[in-house]
């Protein structure tokens, strides 16, 4: 068993109420936090290692220490639960049955930075859990940890909970802080960055639920404590939400110590693939982070075992591994199609683009256009290299990362799995009736010697 | 106040001091020519406007004195302040050439290319663009995108197939005129402009939008089909409008006696005129729609069109000639080149070649 922090009290009866929670050590790093200097909860979490939950991977304490702290001007915490990445639902499960895990990481977040109004930007989609947050801020409020001087402080913090409208683009922070402030979730042009002008051109920190709900463990064990969990810069633990063709799909924490072998198939984690099936390919972060066929997903490139951690997870940079990103895990087995399963990931992008910048606006339909053509095998063998050329030039050219993610999964697809999209267009009529299987995407890679 | 201070910065191995606060396409529009990058979306007399069409897109290989990294990504330029000591590349980059190839594509593939019945060709950014940076052809194969027609009303008329969602019009409306009926609609590749309800565009500014708009999707309604650009004359004309906020300074578009059009005058980059007390140059919906008729006017003259543009066919008087420069560098009138009575020692000098019926024969120099 790894070390369990985030979901150390699952399963717990009545958990999800402040007195359950309470009786299991719940508000404790609150009332250590409320105690300490603001600049001491930012170099605790510095110290710790903590890098953002949401995909990016950006330190979180660095991010701390860049809001802007001018005088007079409120600053806001701004919780990004918008959580719409394809095959991601972690932040899901800790808002659902740890709610209060979250709103004292919440709480310590905003006395840290000084948010005395926070507001969590949730997913339209997830109806039903604003009314699970609503309840525990009001059991929180009303046992003195929110609302006007807490624990005789005098800081006050108010939590609202607002609810997106169901666009995957407002996840993106700034996109995130139009939509807040009212507007249409476009995102804005950085800089200036948030941290300098956010939510009503004030200073903002946006954060991931996950990443707000680990400042619990770091500042009741310490930072220093915190950052011995796991290897090299992967400090802490991560959920992961894993899916697809797998015996126990669920959300799981891990240590990032862990192989991605031991993950797939050990009983304590996914417990292998479904039906007895082999496994052919693995998205490992959520649907934008580049596709991974078996041997390169269990082995990088180096003849190493790849391991669940940022670093060991983008060895080999994109030509060779991928990136742990949001935590979505996605695995497919051997009777998935790829060509399939990327035209379904390009016609969300295309449908889930602002439409503000022009690559990604024209760009990502293109791409779902031309994917479909080779799905019904209707595709030419130009059509491989047309891809490669419109991914190439939506990648790195847009406002927000929205073109990047739509990019990638093409990009991916076509590097590993071109056989499979040449395999569609030269047998179009079998291509309809069956699936490419595995094919030599699980043989072992050659490594060269080194001198 | 304490000055600004000087930022230097070279762009395409051109130095330039400008200050600090200045976007880096401002810094190439006042070296100018092919330096500056073209812009579809950016406006700078309009507040917010740009980052969005992404063809001013330059690479930035020295980000400034303090930190020489250069940025991983491109930029807009549009939006990119600069830093002491940048270097920048805009024409000198392959990788700008090939994403501004990359961004004319993608802005082409739903374009209805129908510039034969387009009001706006002859004076088209994106004909302009797509000529400067475009392919011949094209690689997208499936049908282009439509939209239903919407009516805003008796003076501009709106065609979304056009658009190219650069939201200079939404910028307009909302920093001009006090109300904005029209708004971007729906996301992603069905994004559209529109009034949802098929309301007229009613403000009295509202006929500004014409100008800013960079391709045929808004355009004159009192103009449509009447005749095009290249055909008629652009003459500057004042009157006193009524309007405190009208500048009264316009552009007309004459063919004889007939006024066919009104527009505010523009710049070299396609932008509404700054005027000499440096506000722009934004002009009524009276003067632009029912000043049709030469007595509105005072006329000042044949407006200058730069020669690049297909106005200037025709159109010789006012344009700009290519100066020229030899008699200055040498110091004073060449000599004809070709005058071989004066040099010739081999023809003889006295025998008049305009004299000798047909062309010159060795057999004239015998005589």
């Amino acid at each position: 068993m790894g070390v369990k922090l985030l979901l150390a009290n699952d399963g717990v009866e009545g958990i999800r109420y402040y007195d359950t929670y309470r009786k299991h050590g719940g508000y404790t790093a609150a009332e250590k936090a409320l105690k300490m200097s603001q600049a001491d909860i930012v170099e605790e979490v510095k110290k710790s290692g903590l890098r953002g939950r949401g995909g990016a991977g950006f330190p979180t304490g660095m991010k701390w220490s860049f809001l802007a702290k001018p005088e007079g001007v409120p600053r806001h915490l701004v919780c990004n639960a918008d959580e719409s990445e394809p095959g991601t639902f972690k932040d899901r499960y800790l808002m659902e049955f740890h709610p209060h895990l979250f709103i004292e990481g919440l709480l310590i977040s905003s006395f840290a930075l000084g948010s005395n109004m926070t507001y969590v930007y949730i997913r339209g989609e997830y109806s039903w859990i604003p009314d699970i947050l609503n309840q525990a801020i009001s059991e929180a409020r009303n046992a003195g940890f929110l609302g006007k001087n807490i624990l005789g402080t005098g800081f006050d913090c108010e939590i609202y909970v607002h609810r997106g409208a169901g666009a995957y683009i407002c996840g993106e922070e700034t996109a995130l802080i139009e939509s807040l402030e009212g507007k249409r979730g476009n995102p804005r042009m950085k800089p200036p960055f948030p941290a300098i002008q956010g939510v009503w051109m004030r200073p903002t920190v946006v954060n991931n639920v996950e990443t707000i709900a680990a400042v619990v463990p770091i500042i009741a064990m310490g930072g220093d404590e915190y950052a011995k969990i796991g290897v090299g810069k992967s400090t802490g633990t991560k959920l992961m939400s894993a899916c697809g063709n797998i015996n126990k799909p669920g959300v799981y924490e891990i240590d990032m110590t862990i192989s991605v072998e031991e993950f797939i198939f050990s009983d304590e984690y996914c417990g292998g693939i479904k039906n007895g099936k082999r496994l052919k390919a693995c998205i490992p972060g959520g649907s934008s982070v580049p596709i991974l066929p078996a041997n390169l997903l269990l082995k990088t490139a180096k003849g190493e075992p790849r391991m669940m951690n940022y670093e060991s997870m983008s060895d080999g940079g994109f030509a060779t591994g991928s990136m742990i990103g949001s935590g979505g895990f996605e695995v497919l087995d051997e009777d998935q199609c790829i060509v399939k399963h990327t035209m379904t990931l390009a016609r969300f992008y295309n449908h889930e683009s602002c439409g503000q910048c022009s690559p990604c606006r024209e760009g990502t339909g293109w791409m779902y256009k031309i994917l479909k053509n080779l799905e019904y095998g209707h595709g030419k063998l130009s059509d491989i290299d047309l891809l490669w050329d419109i991914q190439r030039r939506i990648e790195g050219n847009t406002i927000c990362p929205l073109g990047d993610a739509a990019s990638w999964p093409v990009a991916a697809a076509i590097r590993h799995f071109r056989d499979e999209f040449e395999w569609h267009v030269k047998n179009p009529e079998e291509s309809q009736k069956r699936n490419f299987g595995l094919a030599h995407y699980a043989d072992p890679i050659h490594v060269a010697a080194t001198a | 106040m304490s000055e600004t201070p000087k930022f230097k910065v070279t762009i395409d191995n051109i130095g330039i001091e400008v200050p600090a606060g200045t976007t880096i396409l401002n810094a190439a529009r006042m070296i100018g020519g092919e330096v500056a990058p073209p812009t579809m979306c950016y406006y700078s007399k309009l507040k917010d406007s740009g980052g969005k069409c992404r063809t001013c897109l330059v690479e930035v290989s020295k980000g400034s004195e303090k930190d020489p990294r250069p940025m991983p990504k491109l930029v807009a330029s549009c939006r990119t302040t600069v830093m002491d000591g940048m270097e920048v590349k805009n024409i000198t980059s392959e990788k700008v050439l090939d994403a501004r190839k990359g961004v004319v594509e993608f802005l082409l593939i739903n374009h209805p290319l129908d510039c034969p019945v387009c009001d706006q060709a002859g004076e088209c950014d994106l004909q302009n663009l797509s000529y400067e940076h475009g392919t011949e052809g094209t690689r997208y194969e499936f049908k282009r995108r439509t939209f239903e027609k919407e009516d805003i009303g008796p003076y501009i008329s709106l065609h979304m197939n056009r658009c190219i969602m650069c939201f200079r019009c939404v910028f307009t409306a909302d920093q001009l005129t006090e109300t904005r009926e029209h708004g971007i609609l729906e996301r992603g590749d069905h994004a559209q402009i529109g009034t949802y309800l098929n309301k007229a565009l009613k403000n009295d500014f509202i006929g500004n939008v014409i100008d800013v708009c960079p391709v045929g999707a808004l355009t004159d309604k009192t103009f449509r089909f009447k005749n095009r650009v290249w055909f008629t004359k652009p003459v500057d004309a004042h009157r006193n409008c009524s309007n405190p906020k009208c500048c009264g300074h316009v552009r007309l578009w004459m063919r004889g006696d007939e006024v066919f059009r009104v527009t505010a005058r523009k710049d070299e980059w396609g932008e509404v005129e700054t005027r000499p007390d440096g506000t722009p140059g934004w002009i009524c919906n009276e003067c632009r729609f029912e000043k049709k008729q030469t007595k509105d006017w005072v006329i000042e003259g044949p407006a200058l069109i730069p020669r690049s543009s297909v106005i200037a066919q025709g159109h010789y008087v006012g344009t700009k000639k290519t100066p020229v420069l030899i008699d200055k560098v040498i110091g004073k009138e060449p000599e004809h080149l070709l005058n071989i009575h004066d040099i010739s020692d081999v023809n003889k000098p006295e025998i008049e070649l305009s004299k000798i019926a047909g062309p010159a024969h060795s057999d004239d120099f015998k005589k």
